[in-house]
């Protein structure tokens, strides 16, 4: 079947269709009506697959799309318009653009985590820049798989777009395809095979992955900062999704004195927003499925992690539920801190000073974020310069990803390709050099057979040395680093 | 001490696993160094960089004559000369490419301030290729220090002068704790290959290019392939025939007698004017390079005899035997190939389905060359395309509707020494480009820096959550400031 989809979807992108800013511009407005339309379906889909908050859903994932939607509405014009390139004057009479072009037929691979933002935002990217597209769901995510298979194809080209619902197997066979370009959200291991794939076809990739995003607290003097400080924490741990998020914040790096004060905080910040205990949490996504909820368990069944655990640890087998939980100095060689989270198991990680934040990150794989509370210019600029994360929020969490001026993307370990805003576009373009020249003025020093004089021409027009040459071409004789004898 | 120097060279002669795992340790302890960030050190290399070219004219030539007979001139307009423009381009623009960029914020985030901030990849990987080796070696070299990584740089074996003349030169006039030469063929790269590099910039064929991003895969390492294809050129009826042979030439034979990735592969004219082109091409050839072309010191050798019986096996099969119209002789011992121009070659013949690389020009005939453009589409898409015209309507639908790295309108080849321009592939032609900024863009991650103070919570970002919460979101997101006011005031939170 993926095929004759893949087949079709060449055949609409051949027929120059999806190119006009008109059909675009119509399919962005489709998406926004189609979340305006169903918002409580969303709402739902997501409760059944993750238990999410209606708020969570709309901060995270309604609110997000229909703003990516909004933005690229009202900029999309302005980035299909060709790019005037400078040219040299010696190229005269010429001239140079920069036009971006569609790809063609592009896959998104949506993950589990964000099931509509991370599956829609990409495909605002994909359509902004022009082009077809299959969007494959996560079969771990079932209910919003269903819905956006169900509901896109009322309300997008369903010509030009196509969704596919599906596991492993279905994915392989769609990697097997040729596509223009591939746009994968996930972990590092199947980015591998992805990108594997993606080599038998040359095929460009983008590859969202994750890490273990760090957040440095600083030992904060104002007691006020370091309440906000806890709560941007908290809401950045176990607000997305419960951790389970690949910008969530994964362990957290303080000063040994000021371990406990963050504790507390954390803490309070806790039974504020997600209530008490395991009997009466709220607010708090579950964990996707038993095969997350085995392994997150498994984590804090060794001993020693087991020991370092200060606040929670409860785990709801039935609901899948996993209470916040915080560790102090857990292991560094145990899993916790060897593999990335992506749920809600805090680690502290206390240290001598706090600038040895900086050589504990650089020891590990590059994150995606990396967030630092401090107010410490000097240490600003150090994180800044002596480090390297797909991005740098300081004094915050997450928010980041609100900003549409702003690349998202990985480095390393955290991917590579970004998008958002005009990046998406960027993404899913190619840009591509387009050189207009007249016949008007021909220089005859390009051209064969070889000479001394031409050899001059050519040096000086390299040089944009254009007194140089006038005085050449007068036949002045000028300064000779090469001598005849080179010149055969 | 002979012991010695005989142990060295034997490390030397075999670069294996261990030998790529200690080079990539220690440029990776220099890069941790933070020695490549500043901006002096990489403005200090461009410069040796530039020197190196400037004191080294004369072995360069040599190299390129001794490895491809390449003529002089070429060396200098193709390799040496854009070498040094890419260095000065850089050195000029250096300074303000390496500031963060500002930028605004949405309200979601109010109040902050954000900016990206470009920081060098790391380690990288430099694979060159044979045809232009000085050029294609120097120039992503250029880029990737002018980004501040640290740099191995791989010649191709199959141009062994120039290979050895740049392990000389890089090792004398660059820093050598950041920028090295690895020389060899096969087992030499794939050992290389094995190695966790922050980017691989590879220039060469499809084939190979599907290895190096395989390779690549398994540690998720981003990739630029800088390949070749078929590079069409379309030639309207309505022109200035002489200028057109001319540049035609120089965009063929003048590019290292057509072993470049953005020579013209083919031309495609209409029926009528194919016979007067071909008049023109043949009357502009001799003046170019005589009545004896194989004798001509104008024109590039082939490279090697591989290529060459892979260049005569094209002419040789059976189904084109009566398309030749111009040219056609060789000299095997030489290994040159005289300029030769096939007529209407059957669509089936090897020379219509394999990139060309060599002096060979076929020229099909169609109707239209507007029906033409759009038989593009069903085709692998082209490292560039040209169109000869002054149809204005031509020039629009070709534009439109031809998918290329690059085009090129009445003129060939050019486009690649504009630094304003990005050069590189689409498709089947490869991935990601370079030239100016975008040289310097393929070797830096664009880190996104967000500003924030801890005044300015916004509590509907937090749980518990509220319908009033909700609303106060849907205004903010929306950027509805009348919605954000009315659920500010009728929050008491």
């Amino acid at each position: 079947m993926e095929g004759v989809w893949s087949e079709e979807l060449r055949k609409t992108f051949r027929s120059g269709r999806t190119r006009s800013v008109e059909w675009r511009k119509s399919q962005l407005r489709a998406i926004l009506k189609m979340l305006e339309d169903h918002q409580n379906h969303i709402f739902n889909a997501l409760l059944q697959d993750l238990s999410k908050h209606p708020i969570e859903v709309y901060r995270d994932e309604i609110g997000v799309v229909k703003k990516s939607a909004n933005y690229s509405l009202s900029n999309v014009e302005k980035w299909m318009a060709p790019k005037k390139g400078q040219i040299p004057l010696l190229f005269f009479p010429s001239r140079g653009e920069v036009l971006p072009e569609p790809l063609g037929v592009v896959l998104i691979l949506a993950p589990w985590n964000f099931p509509i933002s991370l599956a829609l935002d990409p495909v605002i990217g994909a359509i902004s820049a022009g082009n077809t597209i299959v969007l494959k769901l996560s079969e771990l995510a079932p209910a919003c798989s269903a819905f956006l298979a169900s509901t896109i194809p009322l309300y997008l080209d369903h010509t030009a777009i196509k969704v596919i619902e599906g596991g492993t197997d279905i994915a392989e066979q769609l990697l097997q395809q040729r596509w223009d370009k591939i746009f994968f959200t996930g972990s590092p291991r199947v980015g591998r095979i992805v990108m594997s794939e993606a080599a038998k076809h040359l095929t460009p990739v983008t590859l969202e992955l994750g890490g273990k995003c760090p957040a440095i607290l600083d030992s904060l003097s104002d007691p006020s900062d370091i309440k906000v400080a806890a709560k941007r924490i908290a809401g950045g741990k176990w607000g997305p999704c419960s951790g389970q998020a690949c910008i969530a914040v994964d362990y957290v790096l303080v000063e040994h004195e000021f371990a406990s004060i963050l504790i507390e905080s954390l803490k309070k910040a806790i039974s504020r927003f997600y209530g008490g205990s395991l009997e009466n949490l709220k607010n708090l996504s579950r964990i996707v499925n038993k095969h997350h909820f085995d392994r997150l368990r498994n984590i804090l069944k060794d001993p020693i992690v087991a020991a370092s655990i200060v606040y929670g640890g409860s785990l709801d087998e039935k609901n899948l539920i996993i209470e916040p939980t915080i560790l102090l100095n857990p292991p560094l060689d145990a899993e916790i801190m060897t593999e990335e989270i992506f749920g809600p198991l805090l680690p502290i990680i206390t240290l001598t000073n706090i600038q040895q934040s900086i050589e504990f990150i650089n020891s590990k794989p590059k994150p995606l974020a990396l967030y630092a509370f401090t107010k410490n210019e000097t240490f600003k600029k150090q994180i800044l310069t002596e480090t390297s994360s797909g991005s740098v929020t300081f004094n915050d969490v997450m928010v980041q990803f609100l900003c549409d001026t702003l690349p998202f993307g990985g480095v390393g370990q955290s991917g590579f390709g970004r998008y958002h805003g005009k990046y998406s576009f960027d993404t899913f373009s190619h840009e591509k050099a387009v050189l207009h020249r007249s016949y008007f003025l021909e220089l005859e020093p390009r051209y064969p057979p070889w000479n001394d004089f031409k050899m001059e021409f050519i040096r000086l027009a390299y040089k944009f040395d254009y007194l140089g040459l006038l005085l050449l071409l007068l036949g002045y004789q000028l300064r000779r680093t090469f001598t005849s004898s080179h010149l055969h | 001490m002979a012991s010695e120097f005989e142990k060295k060279k034997k490390e030397e002669e075999v670069f294996g696993a261990e030998a790529a795992t200690s080079l990539v340790k220690e440029l990776r302890a220099t890069f941790t160094s933070q020695k490549t960030k500043s901006y002096e050190w990489r403005v200090s290399q461009l410069k040796s960089l530039l020197k190196l070219t400037n004191d080294h004219e004369k072995e360069i030539t040599d190299a390129l004559r001794s490895d491809l007979s390449k003529p002089v001139f070429e060396s200098y307009v193709y390799e040496i000369a854009l070498v040094k423009s890419s260095c000065e381009f850089m050195l000029k623009e250096l300074k303000h490419w390496m500031m963060p960029d500002k930028v605004k914020t949405s309200i979601a985030a109010f109040p902050s301030s954000a900016e990206i901030v470009r920081e060098p990849l790391g380690v990288v990987l430099v694979i060159s290729a044979w045809n232009y080796p000085f050029l294609l070696s120097l120039d992503p070299v250029i880029g990737a220090i002018a980004a501040g990584n640290a740099v191995v740089l791989k010649p191709s074996e199959i141009s062994p002068a120039t290979s050895s003349l740049l392990a000389k030169l890089l090792g004398e006039y660059m820093d050598n704790s950041a920028v090295k030469v690895v020389e060899g063929a096969v087992p030499e790269t794939s050992a290389l290959l094995e190695q966790k590099w922050d980017k691989i910039f590879y220039t060469g064929n499809g084939k190979v290019g599907r290895i190096v991003l395989a390779a690549a895969a398994k540690h998720l390492t981003p990739v630029a392939l800088e390949l070749g294809g078929k590079c069409p050129l379309f030639v309207d009826s309505n022109i200035n025939l002489k200028v057109t042979a001319r540049r035609i030439i120089t965009g063929k034979w003048g590019l290292n007698n057509g072993q470049a990735c953005v020579a013209a592969d083919h031309i495609i004219t209409t029926k009528d004017f194919a016979t007067k082109l071909i008049d023109a091409l043949k009357l502009e050839l001799e003046k170019f390079y005589g009545s004896d072309p194989l004798i001509s010191e104008d024109l590039s050798r082939i490279v090697s005899p591989n290529h060459f019986a892979r260049l005569t096996k094209l002419l040789d099969d059976d189904k084109v035997s009566g398309n030749i119209v111009h040219g056609g002789q060789r000299d095997e011992i030489n290994l040159k190939i005289a300029p030769t121009i096939l007529l209407d070659a059957p669509e089936d013949s090897l020379i219509m389905n394999e990139e060309i690389f060599g002096p060979l020009l076929p020229i099909v005939t169609v109707g239209s060359l507007e029906d033409s453009f759009n038989d593009m589409n069903s085709k692998e898409k082209p490292l560039a395309a040209y169109l000869f015209t002054n149809n204005k309507k031509l020039k629009e639908e070709f534009v439109k509707n031809v998918s290329a790295g690059g085009l090129l309108i009445n003129d060939i080849a050019l486009h690649l020494t504009n630094p304003y321009l990005p050069f590189g592939g689409v498709g089947e032609s490869g991935m990601d480009s370079y030239h100016g900024r975008f040289s310097f863009d393929t070797f830096t991650h664009k880190k996104a820096v967000l500003y924030r103070g801890f005044s300015g919570d916004v509590s509907a970002r937090y749980p518990p959550y509220t319908p009033r919460k909700l609303r106060l979101l849907k205004a903010l997101l929306s950027l509805n400031f009348v919605g954000i006011i009315r659920a500010l005031l009728g929050s008491s939170n």
